[in-house]
């Protein structure tokens, strides 16, 4: 009887350490990180970075994504219902963690629409085709060019713009910074420097309104 | 056999300070790999698989005490001690690079922590088995008494 007795207690203090263990880290990490978020705003928002939303706004929502990842593209019109909901509050800035390989590419032919100005026209093409030349995780570069006229783009422009070696920069320093940030997974989310740290739509909202209230004062 | 309660005792002592030894490991690992979001190497998944069942298998030993226990464990506890022996080869650079099994994904050289100074994942992983083992040992001559 008395074993049973040691071996429930010690179960449960092994689940109960593991979970204070989890969140002590995770709060340790999220002070370290808006930490950097005010003593490196440029980890997050670089000179070449594309935004989206007011340069009024008070909330700045960076995602590091990937044009082949599954969940980013799925993501997509969440983040623009969430942004529509809160007209002049958010601003969306993107960075590039392309995981996927072989997606760098993709980060090539998009900064290379960003020449033309149709930079989220083609980002919109390539989340909404994403399925025949991403499908399983394995990107398929040459399937993407049949749709690239859909948004508007001159595709011969763009295979000769995506050589620029200041892409490859841009990539590079992206990449830099997502390992500074630790964004081992894509979408990588951060509200004004807070990580999203349990991944879900919901979490993400929740993480943006409260960031709203706070700056906001609503 | 087990003649009086206080042998039982003892032996029962060690295999339990066996199962916690299983279950921090495991915990552990599953800390790194899901609250530090360190992804797992090949060579770190083998030994996983060889750790995880170890928690659940020597807890069904202790209710009620199975003094036959470690033939069922030691084989998981040898070969997760075989594979991490090879990880920490690999991992100090003492095989060469060509017999590495793991090509894509995370490289089971991935240097992640280094507690001390000394205490790598490896070493950890290959301080558990080591550890697992000489309980395992210690348990079977406590009831073979």
């Amino acid at each position: 009887m008395k074993n049973h007795v040691i071996f429930g207690l010690a179960s449960l203090a092994l689940l109960f350490s593991f979970w204070f263990g989890s969140a002590y880290y995770k709060a340790k990490k999220a002070e370290s990180m808006s930490f950097l978020a005010q003593e490196n705003a440029e980890l997050f928002i670089r000179e070449h970075s594309q935004s989206l939303g007011s340069d009024e706004a008070r909330v700045h929502l960076v995602e590091f994504m990937d044009p082949a990842c599954e969940t980013c593209a799925a993501f997509s019109p969440l983040v623009k219902e969430i942004m529509e909901a809160n007209p002049g509050k958010i601003r969306l800035v993107l960075r590039y963690a392309p995981f996927h390989e072989g997606a760098d590419t993709f980060v090539k032919i998009l900064e290379a629409s960003k020449k033309q100005g149709k930079y989220w026209e083609t980002l919109n093409v390539m989340y909404r085709t994403q399925p025949f030349w991403a499908s399983h995780h394995d990107p398929q570069p040459e399937r993407i060019w049949q749709f690239l006229p859909k948004a508007g783009v001159n595709v011969e422009q763009i295979r000769k713009d995506m050589e620029d070696p200041e892409i490859v920069r841009i990539l590079e320093q992206d990449m830099a910074d997502a390992g500074v940030l630790e964004v081992r997974k894509t979408p990588g989310f951060f509200v004004n420097g807070k990580p999203l740290q349990v991944f879900g739509h919901q979490q993400l909202v929740d993480l943006i309104e409260a960031e709203i209230k706070l700056q906001y004062g609503e | 056999m087990l003649t009086t309660d206080r042998h039982q005792g003892k032996a029962w002592t060690i295999l339990f300070l066996c199962w916690l030894t299983a279950c921090v490991s495991s915990l552990g690992s599953l800390f790194f790999s899901s609250v530090m979001e360190f992804a797992p190497c090949v060579l770190c998944w083998y030994q996983r698989i060889f750790l995880f069942p170890l928690v659940f298998l020597l807890a069904a030993g202790l209710f009620p005490l199975d003094p036959r226990v470690g033939r069922y464990a030691l084989p998981l506890a040898v070969a997760g001690w075989l594979t991490a022996a090879y990880h920490n080869l690999l991992y100090y650079n003492l095989i060469p690079e060509s017999l590495e099994p793991c090509r894509r994904g995370v490289s089971c050289r991935e240097e992640y922590i280094e507690l001390f100074g000394f205490l790598t994942i490896p070493v950890l992983s290959l301080l558990a088995f080591s550890l697992l083992i000489t309980l395992l040992f210690l348990f079977k001559r406590s009831v073979s008494r």
